[in-house]
């Protein structure tokens, strides 16, 4: 009895939350043209997210495609294949890891920055102090975020996505010696359009759900140092899970 | 349109000298009451100071003036408009006449001194650059803080805060003045720089300044009038020597800063020697 009291408690828990962030979500596209009428605050929130997280993606984009150059090249090789490292390097990349990897990196260092900043702001009045300046926070301060949020995304995961195929190349044909034009033209000849359509509108829609998590969780942290804390750490889990989910899904619908 | 919304009294008018007025105001928070009954009026052009001991609802009161909370029952009226029955976007042109000085100043932490009090000149206004300029630097110099400009928040003291933060709050000269406890926290000099300020603003540009505080020896300078509120009620209220000779037993109390008296010392608890022998 006790544990089905729990089970419902926790379900009803999460149907508000959810209710919650709809409600929230709505009022973020509601403020989110105003916000692109202020190019200036919209362009410094794809700084913030966007330019600072470059090195810290590009970084592990270069280890995921050797990584992935490694495993693929011994794969291969047993069948004697290693030519096709160059394709399924690529679409692995494209695909799959590039928009999720990124989306899970874009939570740990934009996700937290922006929860942890809109929370701060919440605990020392400046969000109150916007509101009683007849200024609404939803549009000055959550709507450029989400703004800078979901235009930097879909770029930080195009820019992982080359450097991925960049550190597979780099196994394959530098350290390997798979043959370069075989690598590169069997690439050219099976990774389509859609493959790299396939891994922006992951990027697109990760970005849409990290940024939100994050805007929402910063937003509506409780107003103390473990409030703060709490909704930093929830932005990270929930988007990790979120994009996890969500990439099931869009791998199902574009298969 | 919306200014002429928030300056044209849409409901009873309260009467001509008083600028807000607080009629039966019942207000709770989880079943606990704060106010129970609650009425007063701030008289226009002049500074009233709000007073109670801890957890009297003070600040609870300047949000339900400021719209950010609305009562279960009863009134708030700003210039005869009932705060509680407006929309958002009425609600933030009222604002617009209102500014309100917060206890640790909530100043934007990424943008510098200027920036600050610049920030609802930017929100609400076309002016030029220059003529932004311009207003900032008169407002830093009226609180002695021309020469701050450019710092950051981070860089400032606790005193210094309060006064950008005043400068930011009178930016867009607003009609009504809002001080969330301005004293709390201060050394000697910062405080007698705050009341003296208080008194500048309020009468040299005809404003009205409500002042939420506990420092009786502060507001018996600073308050034309003064609200002494406990038990969800105003117990008291009139000029600082009215209150001195109240015959009110938690006026006394509050007012000469007694330990122990209706305000009891002790939190309730179960008897000491009992709680101690059952450990």
């Amino acid at each position: 009895m006790h544990f089905l009291r729990e089970l419902w408690d926790n379900v009803r828990e999460f149907i508000t939350t959810v209710g919650s962030v709809a409600l929230f979500f709505g009022r973020v596209l509601a403020q989110l043209p105003g916000a692109l009428l202020r190019p200036s605050l919209v362009v410094e929130q794809v700084h913030n997210t966007g330019a600072l997280s470059l090195v810290i993606i590009m970084t592990c984009g270069l280890f995921v495609g050797m990584v992935l150059g490694l495993t693929g090249y011994d794969l291969l090789q047993r069948f004697g294949s290693e030519e096709a490292l160059g394709t399924a390097g690529a679409l692995a990349v494209t695909k799959e890891l590039g928009p999720v990897v990124t989306a899970l990196l874009f939570a740990g260092r934009a996700g937290t920055a922006l929860a942890s900043e809109i929370g701060l702001m919440r605990a020392t009045d400046q969000l109150t102090a916007m509101e009683m300046m007849a200024v609404d926070p939803m549009r000055r301060v959550i709507a450029p975020r989400f703004a800078g949020g979901i235009i930097a995304m879909p770029l930080l995961t195009v820019i992982f996505i080359a450097i991925g195929i960049f550190g597979v190349q780099v196994v394959g044909v530098q350290l390997f010696k798979v043959d370069a034009a075989s690598f590169w033209s069997q690439m050219r000849s099976s990774v389509g359009l859609d493959d790299i359509m396939e891994g922006v509108v992951k990027g697109c829609v990760f970005g849409v759900a990290c940024s939100l998590i994050a805007v929402y969780e910063g937003y509506n942290a409780a107003p103390t140092a473990e409030g703060v804390g709490r909704a930093t750490t929830r932005t990270v889990v929930n988007s990790a899970v979120l994009t996890l989910m969500l990439d099931y899904i869009l791998t199902a619908i574009m298969l | 349109m919306l200014s002429n919304v928030a300056s044209r009294p849409i409901d009873a008018r309260t009467p001509q000298d008083s600028i807000v007025e607080v009629r039966d105001v019942h207000y709770s928070i989880g079943g606990r009451a704060i106010f129970s009954g609650l009425n007063l009026q701030i008289q226009r052009g002049r500074i009233t100071a709000i007073m109670g001991p801890s957890g009297t609802g003070k600040t609870t009161l300047l949000r339900l003036m400021t719209g950010q909370i609305k009562p279960d029952s009863g009134q708030v009226l700003f210039d005869g408009i009932d705060v509680s029955n407006l929309g958002t976007r009425e609600l933030y042109a009222l604002r617009r006449r209102m500014g309100m000085l917060f206890q640790n100043g909530a100043l934007l932490t990424d943008e510098d001194v200027f920036e600050n009090v610049a920030f609802p000149l930017r929100e609400h206004t076309d002016l030029p650059e220059a003529l932004i300029r311009n207003i900032v630097l008169t407002k830093l110099q009226s609180v002695g803080l021309r020469g701050a400009a450019r710092l950051m928040p981070s860089e400032l003291s606790g005193g210094m805060a309060r006064r950008v933060a005043l400068a930011r709050a009178m930016a867009t000269d607003p009609e009504v003045l809002i001080y969330d406890e301005p004293f709390t926290g201060l050394d000697p000099i910062s405080m007698g720089m705050i009341v003296r300020l208080v008194r500048q603003m309020n009468y040299a540009l005809g404003i009205t300044s409500i002042v939420v505080s506990h420092d009786v020896e502060e507001l018996a300078i600073l308050a034309d009038a003064s609200y002494i509120i406990a038990g969800g009620k105003v117990a008291a209220s009139g000029s600082f020597v009215e209150l001195k000779d109240h015959d009110s037993e938690i006026v006394h109390q509050f007012i000469n800063g007694l330990a122990d008296g209706p305000v009891a010392f002790h939190y309730p608890a179960p008897d000491y020697y009992e709680d101690l022998l059952t450990g």
